[in-house]
């Protein structure tokens, strides 16, 4: 929402477009920069990122080297994290384990963005009966509660890590529409686009120009959050065996698996879990810390 | 009011019509032919031409969807292709118990995230805030089932082996006897706790700071009394939309705990329907829960209209 305030500076002149925005998130970063919480999360963050990418650098053993004579082994000087059932290095599983999360988070955020918000965008914009039918249909997906109807449709699909990607991404995109809309209905009141209205401008021009410009601050927001999510109920899917085929290093399949050692071998359960909670944890704290940081009252 | 009541019971009909639908579809997403998805993959070409008779799976969707309906209506929700019986009496048995765990979960989490939240707003900015609410961000950023598995290796391994005992403190899966409740209700209430927590702390902040408040600690009410008194009755109402909220959640994340507990709940019947790509089964748990999340929220919006009337006028 501060996007706002910035860019309608923005559209005032040719070379005021170009510092306001940059002014804003000057102030943002400064802003987040003072909150501890913000800090450690954006730290977390870029951990699971770093991982993510550099995860065959860093394993230090073969994550799919089965070793059954080293079966649920504890942790040790060789195996940092244990072996799981198979005798595979956990450390390494897990580290593997980020990259697929990692992509499952950004594509599913994606798919819930890129459907999402521009249908919020044209439901806000439109009004009328173009409103009224987005958001009815975006309300029937609302109706379930989300990890019902991404079990639904990774129950009908068959079991996959795409299909599970794909569901979750499904039902983030109400949420998208929802505050698209909402930001949309806000800034289409601004006198700045009644002024360009007034002149002739196209309607797509409008909104790709002015109006969607100004939205992004909610929708990175969100997503930081919905990163979180996405992450959660993929590895609830995955720990349900609705997700990776079993032998791929998911978190929440290793979960799944090692639910059975639980008694004998309580690591295998411990660290998958651990990961998935400091991810998530990360992008909550960072998302929080975003919100805070562009809420133009904090800026006050 | 009654006015409000009716337009919102309105509203969730073509909610309800709609979810219905998406729920009637989903079986044509599954790859193959619905009718041997509905009658199992096991079963006799007879009985998969009964089936296809039945659904009229001839017949154009807007009449298929029509049949659908009228057979949901009258409660006949096909027949498991796994046990045989019928769908609605396989729910009959479970929801019972799926209820319980969400009903006993809320309560916990209601009676702990609640005075957590007072507490931190109470106590803005001191430690005691910080420490509440990194428990109430670490609630929500854990997942329920491992937080489930968690509390297995906790009380049948740590705990048993700290006291000496050779068995576990509580039965770490199944149901029957209170102590079988105690860890799927923990497990499932974390989340909801912190998310109350959360949310009295934010409510009790914006209402420790209006003008009446200040006037009662002026006119020397004493704090416990402005507090508990004025603050939280004040504070409750967008407090309880949220409780309420969170029972219809909790029957999703009741999947996920009965899972791990082996909970013998519709969440499980749910997962395990999974694995025997039991369709009518599947359609009929994932029907039944969201009809009831979607009577929940109304049920829920209807309450908030009657604690804070400005809302039946906007």
């Amino acid at each position: 929402m501060t996007a706002s305030s910035g860019s309608i500076t923005a559209r005032q002149g040719g070379d005021v477009a170009v510092r306001a925005p940059r002014s804003n998130l000057n102030m943002t970063l400064r802003r987040l920069s003072r909150s501890p919480g913000a800090i450690l999360g954006a730290i977390l963050v870029a951990m699971f990122i770093l991982i993510g990418i550099f995860a065959p650098a860093l394993a230090p053993h073969d994550f799919e080297a089965a070793d059954f004579a080293r079966a649920r082994q504890p942790p040790s000087a060789e195996h940092w994290l244990g072996t799981d059932e198979l005798g595979r290095d956990l450390l390494s599983r897990l580290l593997y384990g980020a990259r697929l999360s990692l992509v499952v988070g950004l594509i599913s955020v994606g798919i819930g963005v890129l459907v999402g918000a521009p249908l919020g965008l044209i439901s806000g914009y439109a009004g009328g009966r173009v409103d009224q039918v987005i958001m009815r249909l975006m309300d029937i997906l609302l109706a379930f509660p989300s990890i019902l109807l991404a079990i639904l449709m990774v129950a009908a699909f068959g079991p996959s890590l795409t299909n599970a990607m794909i569901a979750i991404g499904v039902v983030s995109i109400p949420v998208y529409a929802r505050l698209m809309r909402g930001s949309t209905l806000s800034i289409k009141e601004e006198l700045y686009i009644e002024a360009s209205r007034s002149v002739g401008t196209p309607s797509h021009h409008i909104l790709t120009r002015h109006v969607l410009p100004n939205t992004i601050a909610p929708i990175v927001v969100q997503s930081t959050l919905q990163i979180a999510v996405a992450i959660q109920a993929s590895a609830a899917l995955g720990f349900l065996g609705l997700g990776a085929p079993p032998d791929v290093p998911e978190w929440g399949n290793m979960l799944q698996k090692g639910r059975t050692y639980i008694l004998s071998a309580p690591h295998i359960v411990v660290f998958p879990g651990l990961a998935i909670m400091s991810v998530v944890l990360g992008f909550n704290l960072m998302g929080d810390g975003l919100r805070d940081a562009l809420d133009p009252r904090m800026a006050r | 009011m009654t006015q409000y009541i009716l337009r919102r019971f309105l509203w969730a009909i073509p909610v309800l019509l709609g979810a219905s639908f998406l729920v009637f579809w989903s079986i044509r997403w599954v790859p193959g032919d619905p009718a041997i998805a509905i009658a199992g993959e096991l079963a006799t070409p007879e009985l998969v031409e009964k089936v296809r008779a039945e659904l009229g799976l001839d017949r154009p969707l807007p009449i298929q969807y029509g049949i659908y309906l009228g057979r949901m209506l009258r409660g006949d929700m096909g027949t498991s292709v796994r046990s045989g019986l019928p769908v609605l009496e396989e729910i009959r048995i479970r929801l019972p118990r799926t209820l319980q765990l969400a009903f006993f979960s809320l309560l916990l989490a209601a009676a702990i995230g609640i005075p957590i939240g007072v507490l931190s707003a109470t106590r803005a900015n001191t430690w005691i805030d910080a420490l509440s609410m990194i428990f109430a961000l670490l609630g929500v950023s854990m997942p329920i089932f491992w937080l489930g598995l968690m509390l297995i290796v906790f009380f049948a391994l740590t705990l048993p082996s700290w006291l000496g005992l050779n068995q576990p403190i509580l039965p770490p899966t199944g149901a029957g006897t209170w102590q079988h409740l105690v860890m799927p209700t923990i497990a499932l209430a974390a989340n909801s706790m912190a998310i109350q927590a959360r949310m009295t702390r934010a409510s009790m902040l914006e209402v420790l700071r209006s003008d009446y408040i200040r006037t009662a600690r002026a006119k020397g009410v004493p704090e416990f009394s402005v507090v508990y008194n004025h603050g939280l009755r004040n504070a409750l109402i967008p407090i309880v939309t949220v409780i309420g909220l969170q029972f219809g959640t909790l029957l999703g994340g009741a999947v996920l705990t009965e899972t791990v507990f082996a909970w013998p709940g519709i969440g499980r019947l749910l997962v395990d329907s999974i694995g025997y790509r039991d369709y009518p089964v599947i359609q009929g748990t994932v029907l039944v829960i969201t009809v009831g999340f979607v009577l929940v929220n109304l049920l829920v919006d209807v309450l908030y209209a009657y604690l804070d009337p400005r809302i039946r006028y906007t």
